[in-house]
């Protein structure tokens, strides 16, 4: 179980409420990621959930219980910190079994789940190893083993793959997805990575500034995001977002239109070619449109359209995005 | 070919520097070792000549010698001993954020910085005093006789100032370690369940292993020479009750004014403090590999 609910949760350093009030339901069994630019507040929300950090004001209850005021130990929680937090002078296998050791758990027992944590993640053969020894995945690995063995009610991943290359990052993402779905225990993960978010949420919490902007499924702030904020950050590369004249047509202060719903060839936008990235199965052009500012366009991977080339364009009318002034969705 | 005539340019740069550490080294050793097998008293110079090994016969049969190398050792073990511990306290209390850290540092560190005669003459004649010092009129204040620190208990009460005077530096060396330790460590700890003395058992600890390495292997070789303060304090009596080597040698040199006696006992402490720098690398020296 690890039903987690935050009622008007606020942080404050000083004088400064870095979270002015949160309030936020995650279900038992659910991949929740947190993301939103540095700053925002999402690590600290993550550490407030952990007991890392105390609450100014604002309720935590997990399961049902108050753990407002319990320390971290207690919740019944674990966490991968973005460092992993190893302990550098104990052995793999030390690593891992350290919480247990420090629930009092016999040494057979630990030996047990060691191996089996071991197992899970292909640790096997590095468990006599200091984490000095070790590669950056290796590492992650041990962090999340030290994490899998207490079976806690719910995982906390605190940036954890920032540290990693590119190909090893997409390789350990897939890892912690296939791990969500083989222990379908309750996960928090913490990223600034929309990719990450969007390929591994079941539900996305969008903040910024210490505010939830929007909570959903990827799918649901691709498809209909609730204000500016959410539809700059979520989708690759980002809305193209049309201020003016063309806004005013549509009856909406600012609407955007996502590159890969603009089709090119006819049509009433006209503009020139600044830049085009071939990515092989994607072109992403990057286009002077007249009256509307710069565009990202997505193109075919074969298009044949140069810098410098005039083409016409019109965007999906079902997919274009209104919003008002003050940057929230228009129905 | 470009590394090896590199390392032979090294070799030549570095060569001038080494022959003078060299020489800075040997010299005085051989001088010292030459002596040691002279007849070479002061107050006797036309007794010239070959000694043998009879210098140090006499000084390992002098009724002190023994008294003078535990003494010797009891020195350096008391001091190291107190200062780590206490080092390791005071560095996890200073470590945490206080409104006036900074003076309180200063504070902390500042005995390091008293000479050891003058901190050696403060404590004898301000605190461990019988009739003038603040401990005297302590006790009495409730009623006790006053303590006579240097006449009853003359090592530990040496012990007690060399220690003083060394605490800062322990303490600034396992500060700025314990400092290095990453806070998501203690955290990660934290969550794993270890209350504040698991913690502190399982990962400062261990991670401070060797700073501590570093300040025993730096302190033994300044406390085997200990010397100031007790000629300032004790003189190494009562009798001979807190004579060190160091001491012993200083007595023959300047007080009996025998060159060469001086000379072996000086070639006798190298090779102590060869012997207890063998056995601290043996059981220490892996600590300071990465």
């Amino acid at each position: 179980m690890g039903k987690i609910t935050l009622k008007s949760v606020r942080k404050a350093f000083g004088e400064v409420d870095v979270i002015p009030g949160i309030d936020l339901g995650i279900e038992d069994g659910e991949f929740v990621v947190f993301v939103g630019p540095s700053g925002c507040g999402k690590s600290t929300l993550l550490r407030l959930i952990a007991g890392l950090e105390d609450v100014t004001s604002g309720t935590i209850t997990i399961d049902g219980k108050d753990m407002t005021e319990l320390p971290p130990a207690q919740r019944g929680l674990a966490m991968v910190f973005q460092s992993y937090a190893l302990y550098p002078h104990m052995s793999v296998r030390k690593n891992i079994a350290f919480p247990l050791k420090m629930a009092g758990v016999s040494p057979e027992e630990q030996e047990r789940k060691v191996q089996a944590a071991a197992k899970v993640l292909n640790l096997g053969d590095y468990l006599d190893r200091r984490p000095g020894q070790l590669s950056g995945g290796q590492r992650q690995r041990v962090a999340i083993g030290r994490a899998i063995v207490r079976e806690p009610k719910a995982f906390l991943f605190d940036e954890p793959l920032s540290n990693l290359d590119a190909a090893l990052r997409v390789s350990m993402r897939q890892e912690i997805s296939e791990l969500h779905q083989n222990l379908k225990t309750t996960m928090i993960y913490v990223t600034h990575d929309q990719v990450e978010a969007m390929t591994m949420a079941d539900k996305i919490v969008v903040l910024n500034a210490g505010r939830i902007e929007q909570v959903g499924s990827p799918m649901e702030l691709y498809r209909s995001p609730a204000n500016l904020f959410v539809a700059g950050f979520i989708g690759s590369p980002k809305m193209n977002l049309i201020e003016g004249a063309e806004a005013a047509r549509h009856g909406a202060a600012t609407i955007g239109i996502r590159p890969e719903h603009i089709d090119i060839g006819r049509g009433d936008w006209h503009g020139v070619v600044g830049l085009s990235e071939h990515l092989g199965s994607d072109t992403f052009l990057k286009v002077m449109a007249d009256g509307l500012g710069t565009l990202t366009v997505r193109a075919d991977g074969e298009v044949s359209i140069k810098a410098g080339d005039r083409i016409r364009m019109s965007p999906q009318p079902d997919k274009i995005h209104r919003f008002d002034k003050d940057g929230k969705a228009l129905a | 070919m470009a590394t090896q005539s590199s390392r032979l340019a090294a070799r030549l740069t570095l060569a001038p520097s080494v022959i003078v550490l060299f020489i800075w080294m040997i010299v005085p050793l051989a001088l010292t070792i030459w002596f040691s097998f002279r007849i070479y008293r002061l107050l006797s110079p036309d007794r010239t000549g070959w000694a043998g090994f009879r210098n140090y016969v006499w000084f390992v049969n002098s009724p002190d010698f023994w008294l003078a190398i535990s003494n010797t050792l009891l020195l350096v073990g008391g001091v190291l001993a107190i200062t780590i511990v206490f080092g390791v306290l005071i560095a996890l209390l200073i470590d945490q954020p206080v409104w006036g850290q900074g003076p309180l540092r200063i504070l902390v560190i500042s005995p390091f910085f008293v000479m050891p005669p003058v901190a050696a003459s403060i404590w004898e004649n301000l605190f461990m005093h019988p009739q003038n010092g603040m401990l005297a009129s302590l006790a009495l204040g409730v009623g006790l006789q006053p303590i006579l620190f240097l006449e009853n208990y003359p090592m530990s009460s040496v012990i007690f100032i060399v220690s003083w005077e060394w605490l800062p530096f322990a303490t600034l060396i396992l500060l700025t370690a314990l400092q290095s330790l990453s806070s998501e460590q203690i955290e990660a700890a934290e969550m794993d369940g270890a209350g504040a003395l698991s913690r502190f058992r399982y990962i400062v600890l261990p991670h401070l292993t060797r700073a501590i390495t570093v300040v025993i292997l730096i302190q033994t070789i300044f406390l085997l020479g200990i010397f100031g303060e007790i000629f300032t304090t004790t003189q190494g009596g009562p009798g001979s009750a807190s004579t060190t080597l160091p001491y012993m040698i200083y007595k023959q040199a300047v007080i009996a004014k025998d060159i060469g006696r001086a000379a072996a006992g000086g070639i006798i402490a190298v090779i102590l403090a060869n012997i207890v720098a063998f056995f601290l690398m043996r059981s220490m020296g892996k600590n300071l590999d990465v």
